[in-house]
């Protein structure tokens, strides 16, 4: 008997809260504006985080308003963008299309294990225990934060380090936001070559770390006929607006840190060195 | 004048000798997480304060005119979960259409109280300490005091903490949980002040 009351009890408190709820729902709606909920529509709705928002909801709001650039949705392409600015009556824009790219080369033969790390095994524990076990120190732990944070699986560890395969990546950016050594960056999908190391250490001790770093040599920043690339902090950063496509840094890198990524005069596989000489 | 001492040795005690956070340690969670900014910290202690107030003046009547005279005091914890979780969503609702600025400054602090466990425990602790309506709300009252002062005073300590020079293995949630149990002990001093000083 006493379990019947008790039942019947809780069913009562329940559905008064939930009749309470609703009520108070109904009575204090908060209409939203119709622009907002038309952008909703178009958004893709997966939350990434790529437009600088808390989410698909928070950016439509914001685009609603106004003020607000309807370029930002990276993973909604071109088409979103479009759309949006259809609904808004404003002026297209064009999308800047970004992969994430692993500024890191440094797999289980290139490196060596300091210590065995037994600890948590996420990058960013291992990270916090004298920035991991690593001998580079600022390269790829392995240990796959930024697989599990990507909402498309377009990340998969290999070989100690991750890997991104850029057809399936939305280029929302979320695997550089959790990245604790910061290696991930957010390259233009037409990038031409790019630097697949982070280690700003001194030539020598960069080496010992990791027989694929970058030494600071400062071949490619003479090579490099439009003055992209530059040597800061003993490692070669690409300003892509410079880049002339012309590939020739690729060539002159004697430790294979500069990677060709896409060039569009040349063909697909094809090995410049030779093309060139 | 008696029954005036009694409210106030039971507001301070609250405030300080058995403070929420420092000292009972319950809603460690958002001590910890949203004390980095001074006006998060003071915005969270605002609305939990708010809502402890809120859940205790619903929870006390139901204690006492519908559990214990149905003879379900058993029922307690169950009950007022679901209570508090309801009151926190009609706040937000009210929030959200009545005051939209105060809404936008609290954004996801609001929800978060639903789980709060500090203030769970401030409606249960007040039926255990037996008390009347009226030195309930103030001991909750007090409570949420001394929940926003904790948090004020280690959203300080946070900014202090941030611009100092950490050790490297101490950085981050270490360092900040060694100056939490700091900040616990220096509250421990505060025990039985309260009750010499009016007694």
């Amino acid at each position: 008997m006493d379990i019947l009351i008790a039942f019947v009890f809780m069913l009562a408190v329940a559905l008064l809260a939930g009749v309470l709820l609703l009520v108070f729902s109904r009575l204090f709606a908060v209409e939203k504006n119709p622009m907002e909920k038309a952008v909703r529509e178009c958004l893709p709705g997966i939350n990434c985080g790529a437009c600088g928002y808390k989410g698909c909801d928070d950016y439509a709001a914001a685009l609603a308003e106004g003020g607000v650039k309807p370029n930002l949705c990276v993973p909604g392409t071109q088409k979103v963008a479009d759309e949006i600015s259809d609904i808004l009556g404003i002026e297209k824009v064009q999308v800047q299309d970004v992969v994430a790219f692993v500024a890191c080369n440094g797999h289980c033969e290139a490196t060596s294990v300091l210590a065995e790390y037994e600890g948590v095994q996420t990058c960013r524990a291992a990270s916090m225990l004298y920035g991991g076990p690593n001998s580079c120190r600022y390269g790829c732990l392995g240990f796959g934060d930024c697989a599990a944070a990507c909402p498309s699986n377009a990340i998969c560890m290999a070989d100690g380090i991750a890997r991104i395969d850029t057809t399936r990546c939305l280029g929302c950016g979320l695997c550089r936001d959790t990245c604790p050594k910061q290696i991930i960056t957010m390259l233009p999908q037409e990038a031409a070559a790019a630097v697949i190391c982070s280690n700003r250490q001194s030539g020598a001790l960069a080496r010992k770390a990791c027989k694929n770093a970058c030494i600071g040599c400062k071949k490619c920043e003479k090579a490099c006929p439009g003055g992209a690339i530059t040597v800061k902090d003993n490692l070669a950063v690409i300003d892509y607006t410079k880049c002339t496509y012309c590939g020739l840094c690729v060539t002159v890198c004697p430790t294979g840190c500069l990677k060709k990524v896409y060039f569009p005069d040349l063909p697909e596989d094809c090995d410049i060195k030779t093309l060139i000489e | 004048m008696e029954q005036f001492k009694l409210l106030v040795v039971i507001l301070l005690s609250a405030v300080f000798v058995d403070n929420y956070v420092l000292c009972r340690f319950l809603g460690i969670c958002p001590f910890l997480g949203v004390s980095k900014k001074l006006d998060q910290a003071a915005g969270m202690g605002v609305a939990v304060s708010l809502v402890m107030l809120l859940a205790t003046a619903v929870t006390w009547p139901i204690q006492r005119f519908v559990l214990d005279a149905l003879n379900m005091g058993y029922l307690q914890n169950i009950v007022f979960i679901l209570i508090i979780a309801t009151l926190v969503q009609i706040l937000e609702m009210l929030l959200k259409k009545l005051s939209p600025a105060l809404y936008k400054g609290l954004g996801v602090y609001l929800p978060l109280i639903t789980t709060n466990c500090a203030v769970l425990g401030v409606t249960i602790n007040n039926i255990l300490d037996g008390y009347s309506f009226v030195e309930s709300m103030v001991s909750t009252l007090g409570c949420g005091l001394g929940f926003l002062l904790a948090m004020v005073l280690f959203s300080g300590l946070r900014s202090r903490i941030h611009e100092s020079k950490i050790p490297a293995p101490f950085r981050g949630l270490a360092v900040t949980l060694i100056a939490a149990s700091f900040v616990s002990l220096a509250f421990m001093g505060f025990a039985g002040i309260v009750e010499n000083i009016f007694g």
